[in-house]
């Protein structure tokens, strides 16, 4: 339980200091590669590495490479959304999320396998 | 193209949009830990990319952009979709720097744990801001 409170006070400081600074640097396209910040990683990384040791976060960097394609497939259809089909942030951003899944489980599973 | 900090913005966010932030980051690191644990380093190093803030946040930046130009009097529906969109081109980007992290981490953290930390968050911005760069002379 312990563990969960950490990660989440971690993983909460880590995502809102990147989001602050997105926030407040300009041009917009700069501030943007905020959003794929390494803030969620940078979080778990320290806890997995003192929890379950150096092969293990190895093995989620690998599958995290796999994950950041994924994001760079759901944020380009969700620029193509909202540039091409006029669609509300919050609706191309919710719907674009099977891309992700897709492009992020379908790359690992055929790199990977199951394991 | 110059980049500039303008920590002024910071007053445009309000409250409870820091909290929703906070919350949604703490409670997405809780959920990869959880899938980690459940299904393996496999899959839960997928979630470490997973875009758990980018709806929240591209939500917040049409919100403010249509705001700020209805505040003019002017129509801001179509400026705020604009604005969210070269945030989501901005993250394209960004996902090669996060996916250079991922290298970094994969290759480098069984020699040394903190160095791979330090050296995947400078590969991260080195390689996002580069192809930023080059983004702006193509």
């Amino acid at each position: 339980m312990l563990e969960y409170f950490l990660r989440f006070i971690a993983g909460g400081i880590a995502v809102s200091a990147f989001a602050a600074l997105g926030d407040a640097l300009r041009p917009k396209s700069f501030a943007g590669l905020f959003g794929a910040a390494p803030s969620i990683a940078l979080a778990t990384l320290v806890i997995t590495l003192s929890k379950d040791g150096a092969g293990y976060a190895a093995v989620e960097g690998r599958s995290m490479i796999m994950g950041a394609v994924g994001l760079a497939s759901y944020s380009w259809v969700v620029c193509l959304l909202l540039k091409k089909f006029m669609v509300t942030s919050r609706a191309a951003t919710l719907s674009a999320i099977v891309v992700w899944f897709a492009v992020a489980l379908g790359a690992s599973a055929a790199l990977f396998g199951a394991s | 193209m110059i980049v500039w900090l303008n920590p002024s913005a910071l007053r445009d966010i309000r409250w409870y949009e820091y909290v929703v932030r906070f919350a949604l980051g703490g409670a997405m690191t809780v959920i990869a830990g959880f899938i980690a644990s459940r299904f393996g380093p496999v899959i839960g190093g997928l979630f470490l990319a997973f875009p758990a803030i980018f709806p929240a946040s591209a939500t917040l930046i049409e919100k403010h952009e249509r705001e700020r130009k209805e505040k003019a009097g002017l129509s801001g529906a179509r400026r705020g979709k604009e604005a969210a969109a070269l945030d989501a081109a901005g993250a394209v980007l960004g996902s090669l720097g996060l996916a250079a992290f991922a290298i970094v981490i994969w290759l480098l953290t069984e020699q040394s744990a903190s160095l791979a930390l330090v050296l995947a968050t400078a590969a991260w911005i080195a390689v996002a801001v580069f192809a930023w760069l080059v983004r702006q002379w193509l």
